[in-house]
């Protein structure tokens, strides 16, 4: 009879511990938790967005905007042309790359206004070398990405302020480099000129080295 | 008291239990099939999406950064999905008119949200982070596989723990410099397509992975309170 006994409640624990495995594999309440993850569909609010809108006014902490020339790009109601922090080589690299992410599609890399997006059908916009916004003072840059310009959408829910200004300064690089001499390289610097793919960490080989004496005069793309 | 079952049941019954642990592993074997398959982790699957949006078009054919729609990937754990105003920017004036694009311009006009259905998702008690893997030198495509190559966009790694643990465990198996983690078409160096990272050639992963572990200070993170937190 003992054993017997045994037998039986050794075969329940075995079917609930059973039962208990494919159950586990039904419930998903662990896997979908009644919180909000970034961007989930809300049903308790008429619009379906969890992510609520600020209330017109709020004021983020760390983002009071008191500084009207690193916000709007303006001192006195004119346009500055110093941005409102010193740009570093750093800067510069960091407005490099995001030109190259958010301008570049329309503007192309060199800033000629002939991005795939524009040869695709969207109005083509000015190219940065001519004389007009060779002229143009860095804040107008600053705000055009602020504000929006023409057919440009502003760029202020994507690119953070500070990434404004330092982007503006790398437009202004680019516009030195289109009509830049070997003379306007620091002496020390120029022999680089010659490594150029190397410096860019392109694979060697992969782009022909040009032999010293062809090294670039005058760049023109 | 007469007897209930004849004495044959009793072998029956020692079968029955004997059988049962083949039972109960066969069960396991297959849960655990059941889990890997297609069928439950959908992946290579293409989701429907209210849109057709194609990575094959924006991304691959007209090279547009990843970080231009999924601008949040490089600081925070969600990536971020583009605003119907990022759409906008040149759909604006891109096929202005296309009948396709029309939940697009009613979504702009009414300010609702499209609503884009996940490809991938990992269950709420997991903790993913998308920044730490960018910072320390995991690509895009290590992770999503082809992007810029996907009409439509679908899960290319299951996305079960076995998976995130395989490369926790040996992370320098993946990384990459970080000047090549939104590259799409990057390739492990190999002899005949060395990768340059700081002015050295690399033609060994295992040498490259090496060295990066070293340089962004990469760790083997495999303590279930990293993701289960
Ligand atoms: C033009 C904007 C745009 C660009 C550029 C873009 N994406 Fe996307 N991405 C989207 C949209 C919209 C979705 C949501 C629809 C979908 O899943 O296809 C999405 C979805 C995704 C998803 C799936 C999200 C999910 O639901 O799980 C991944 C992964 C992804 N993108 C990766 C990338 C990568 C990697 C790149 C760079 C090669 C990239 N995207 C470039 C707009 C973009
Ligand atoms: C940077 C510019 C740009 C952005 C941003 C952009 N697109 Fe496009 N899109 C294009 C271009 C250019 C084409 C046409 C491609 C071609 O002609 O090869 C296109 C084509 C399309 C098509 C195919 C249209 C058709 O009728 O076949 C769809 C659908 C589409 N885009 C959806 C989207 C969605 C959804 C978003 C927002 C997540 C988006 N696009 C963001 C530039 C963009
Ligand atoms: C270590 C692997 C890994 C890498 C590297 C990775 N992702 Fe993801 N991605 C995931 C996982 C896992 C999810 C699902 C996250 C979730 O469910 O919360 C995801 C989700 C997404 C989503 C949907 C939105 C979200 O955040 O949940 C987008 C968009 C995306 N990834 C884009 C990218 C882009 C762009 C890159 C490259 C910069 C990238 N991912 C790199 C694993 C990765
Ligand atoms: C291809 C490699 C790879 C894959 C796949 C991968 N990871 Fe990671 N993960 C890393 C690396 C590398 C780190 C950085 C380790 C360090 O901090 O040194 C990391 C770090 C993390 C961290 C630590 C973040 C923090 O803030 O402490 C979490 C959490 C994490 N991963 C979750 C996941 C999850 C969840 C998955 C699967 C969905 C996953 N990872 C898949 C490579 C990977
Ligand atoms: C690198 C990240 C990572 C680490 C470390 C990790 N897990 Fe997980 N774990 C995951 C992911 C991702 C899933 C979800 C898989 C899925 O969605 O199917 C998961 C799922 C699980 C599940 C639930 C399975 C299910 O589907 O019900 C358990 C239990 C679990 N993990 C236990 C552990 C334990 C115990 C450890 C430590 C030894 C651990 N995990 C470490 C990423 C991780």
């Amino acid at each position: 009879m003992r054993t017997a006994a045994t037998f039986a409640r050794s075969f329940a624990a075995l079917a609930l511990g059973a039962a208990a495995l494919l159950l586990a594999g039904c419930t998903q309440d662990m896997a979908t938790q009644p919180r909000y993850n970034p961007l989930r569909a809300s049903d308790f609010f008429g619009d379906r967005r969890s992510a609520r809108p600020l209330v017109p006014g709020t004021v983020p902490r760390g983002e009071l905007r008191s500084d009207a020339k690193l916000y709007t790009g303006m001192s006195n109601g004119l346009l500055i042309d110093s941005p409102p922090f010193p740009i570093t080589r750093a800067d510069l690299a960091r407005g490099q790359e995001r030109f190259n992410i958010n301008c570049a599609p329309c503007h192309d890399r060199t800033g000629y206004g002939n991005g795939l997006v524009a040869q695709r059908g969207f109005r083509h916009p000015p190219s940065y070398h001519i004389q007009r916004l060779i002229d143009a003072p860095l804040g107008h840059f600053y705000d055009v990405m602020t504000r929006g310009f023409g057919a440009m959408q502003d760029m202020s829910d994507r690119v953070t302020p500070e990434d404004r200004w330092r982007i503006a300064a790398y437009i202004r690089a680019l516009q030195y480099s289109q009509h830049a001499n070997v003379s306007d390289v620091p002496a020390g610097e120029r022999n680089k000129l010659n490594r150029l793919p190397a410096a860019a960490s392109v694979p060697a080989g992969h782009v022909a080295v040009p032999p010293a004496s062809q090294a670039p005069q005058k760049e023109s793309k | 008291m007469a007897q209930i079952f004849h004495r044959s049941t009793n072998t029956l019954s020692k079968l029955s239990i004997f059988g049962a642990v083949f039972f109960l592993a066969g069960l396991g074997g297959i849960a655990s099939l059941v889990i890997r398959s297609g069928f439950y982790t959908q992946i290579y699957v293409a989701r429907e999406q209210p849109i057709p949006f194609s990575h094959k078009h924006h991304a691959g054919g007209l090279g547009i950064d990843c970080r231009y729609c999924h601008t949040s990937v490089e600081t925070s754990s969600f990536a971020g999905i583009p605003p119907t105003k990022t759409c906008m920017s040149c759909h604006a004036q891109i096929w202005a008119d296309s009948p396709t694009l029309e939940p697009v311009r009613a979504s702009f006009r009414s300010d609702k949200s499209i609503e884009w259905n996940r490809v991938h998702k990992v269950a709420d008690f997991v903790y993913f982070d998308h920044s730490i893997h960018i910072t320390k030198g995991v690509g895009c495509a290590t992770c999503h596989g082809r992007i810029d190559q996907m009409p439509l966009t679908r899960k290319q790694n299951t996305l079960l723990m076995e998976w995130c643990i395989g490369c926790h465990q040996h992370p320098e198996e993946n990384l990459r410099p970080r000047s090549e983690i939104f590259n799409m078409a990057y390739e492990q160096p190999s002899a005949s397509a060395p990768v340059v990272h700081r002015g050295e050639s690399y033609t060994r992963q295992a040498a490259l992975g090496a060295v990066l572990m070293e340089e962004y200070k990469v760790q083997s993170l495999t303590a279930c309170a990293t993701c289960h937190r």
